[in-house]
């Protein structure tokens, strides 16, 4: 375990130590921001009875009517964050070579997949860690309940666990981050539109819709856990990060 | 220490290696030798286990690579033909990040750190990014990443290309101080890299390994007519007839005339040594003797007459 827990510091550092980190953080940061203080006004104006359309003033709940949908949005920001985060993770390793020094280390490929994984979560969780800013604003203001908040942070740290196992398997099959990195995008994006296929799915759109990655958020962002959504998103983890493994073991035979 | 045998890896329909078999024995240092291309590097990612072998069984340190890879691989150091340096690192984080995943334990992982830096000399750039470093130092980085769990089996390919002489000379030094300690297999194309650095050589030639053994016993096994160059002050009609009366001398041929002195190039029978009787018989013909000068096969011979046949199989 320690020589994962090696694998995940040096993978942390290694996004500190090139632009990635930060214009990810940044990005994410003006995003996050601009979505909250939006929201935040469209609140403001609908409890003020100011929402256009003669419209009274309504009684609303914060985590109903502002969290929830923050975290929806922010999960499709994330759909073009999270490749820039993972996209380099095996790539570079295979394109300068280094990937040599892993694979003849004592590692198993699984403790490799999973050192990478716990180093684009850890960086992931900061990036999570940084909207509490945002949401201690709620606190000082107002009275959000904690619970469904935490809920809601429980939901957007699985969905980002799916997203970067997903993305470390696209990095192992090229040497070209670009690649890699567009192939993550270019699937998150199908999973993500996958949830408006009720419109033409006909019969197979329970299931189709069940396949989309962001429509699982939903319960989590009302502040509900529902264990279909928390299997969804673990067997989405396990299943990319065994396909990562098996990827890496497949490099060896590729050569 | 080392045991490969029957060796083979086919990607898709090319055979890179084709059935290698070969021994080294603790604390000996073995050279690879061959041209570009013959199967080098990949009998040693197989060695190392980051290539899996179609066929046959690589044994380090008792473990077999495939069945046992974590704990072969304890015993391993590797040093790829590049460096596999993270350039964003600093040389003493990263030699400690290898000592981590090498799973050197963590009271003796800072001792393994500096030993290795001091024994490549690369402790004046331990705070220096691996990415800024000249071709020389990433080398010796690279090396002490190979020694920093103190591998019983170190696997270097092509230590020394792309340095400058005085590199070269420094790190085959350094190499050939890791004889006895540690069991080296190491891989070159040039020819005096071997006689300087290793024990025992093995010739790789179109993915087989067709020559193997001390340098002195392949230049021995290899060895066709013996020449023999004599440098006689006499009539020359008559000082080729003595020397061709000497039995074993095949034929004799005049090389060189300076003044009456003549340089004679004598073809000798295989296995012959005729140096004495050849020098009492010139003295006692009345010539005198003044150069007498055997001329021995040098590995390089061996090394192209092996490497440019047709079959590497018909090849003693």
């Amino acid at each position: 375990m320690g020589n994962v827990w090696a694998l995940a510091r040096r993978e942390v550092q290694s996004y500190f130590s090139s632009p990635v980190a930060y214009v990810v953080l940044a990005l994410f940061i003006f995003l996050f921001g601009y979505f909250f203080s939006d929201y935040l006004f469209v609140f403001f104006e609908r409890s003020m009875g100011r929402g256009g359309f003669g419209r009274p003033a309504e009684t609303l709940n914060l985590n109903q009517d502002l969290i929830r949908f923050l975290f929806l949005t922010t999960s499709v920001v994330l759909l073009f964050l999270i490749p820039m985060l993972t996209m380099r993770s095996f790539a570079e390793e295979i394109r300068s070579g280094t990937i040599e020094l892993l694979l003849t280390s004592p590692l198993t490929d699984f403790q490799i997949v999973l050192g990478k994984f716990l180093g684009a979560l850890a960086l992931y969780g900061a990036m999570l860690a940084l909207t509490s800013l945002h949401m201690a604003i709620l606190f000082f203001f107002g009275d959000p309940e904690w619970k469904p908040l935490l809920v809601g942070y429980l939901g957007m740290l699985l969905l980002g666990a799916a997203f970067i196992a997903f993305g470390l398997l696209f990095s192992s099959l090229t040497r070209n981050q670009i690649v890699a990195g567009f192939l993550t995008f270019a699937t998150f994006l199908f999973l993500w539109l996958i949830e408006y296929a009720e419109s033409w799915a006909g019969p197979a759109s329970g299931f189709v819709t069940y396949l989309s990655v962001t429509k699982h958020l939903e319960e989590f962002a009302k502040g509900v856990i529902d264990s279909r959504d928390v299997v969804y998103y673990v067997s989405f983890v396990a299943f990319g990060l065994f396909l990562s493994k098996q990827s890496l073991e497949s490099l060896r035979w590729r050569g | 220490m080392i045991e490969v045998t029957g060796v083979t890896k086919e990607f898709g329909r090319v055979r890179a290696v084709d059935g290698i078999t070969f021994e080294v024995a603790k604390g000996e240092v073995l050279g690879f030798l061959g041209p570009n291309g013959a199967g080098k590097t990949t009998t040693m990612r197989i060695l190392t286990g980051f290539l899996p072998a179609t066929k046959g069984r690589t044994v380090v340190a008792g473990h077999d690579i495939t069945a046992e890879p974590l704990e072969a691989k304890r015993k391993i150091g590797y040093l790829p033909e590049s460096p596999p340096l993270y350039p964003e690192m600093t040389v003493f984080d990263y030699l400690d990040f290898a000592a981590r995943i090498k799973g050197v334990p963590r009271e003796r992982r800072k001792a393994r750190v500096e030993e290795a830096m001091d024994r490549c000399s690369i402790g004046d750039v331990r705070g220096k990014l691996t990415g800024k470093l000249s071709k020389g130092y990433r080398q010796r980085v690279g090396l002490a990443q190979a020694l920093v769990h103190e591998p019983e089996v170190l696997i270097l390919d092509e230590p020394t290309a792309g340095l400058d002489p005085k590199q070269i000379h420094e790190t085959r030094t350094l190499i050939r101080s890791f004889g006895g300690d540690h069991t080296v297999v190491l891989s070159t194309h040039i020819l005096p890299e071997v006689v300087m650095t290793c024990d025992r050589v093995a010739i790789i030639c179109k993915g087989a390994v067709v020559a193997q053994g001390t340098t002195a016993s392949l230049i021995e096994r290899f060895r066709e007519r013996e020449h023999l160059s004599v440098s006689v002050d006499g009539p020359e009609s008559e000082v080729r007839n003595t020397l061709l009366s000497q039995e074993g001398v095949v034929d004799a041929e005049a090389v060189r005339r300076e003044g009456s002195e003549v340089t004679y190039r004598l073809t000798l029978a295989p296995g012959a040594d005729v140096r004495r009787a050849l020098a009492a018989r010139l003295v006692a013909a009345g010539h005198s003797l003044l150069g007498l000068h055997q001329e021995g096969t040098t590995l390089e011979e061996v090394y192209l007459r092996v490497v440019s046949s047709e079959e590497p199989g018909a090849v003693p």
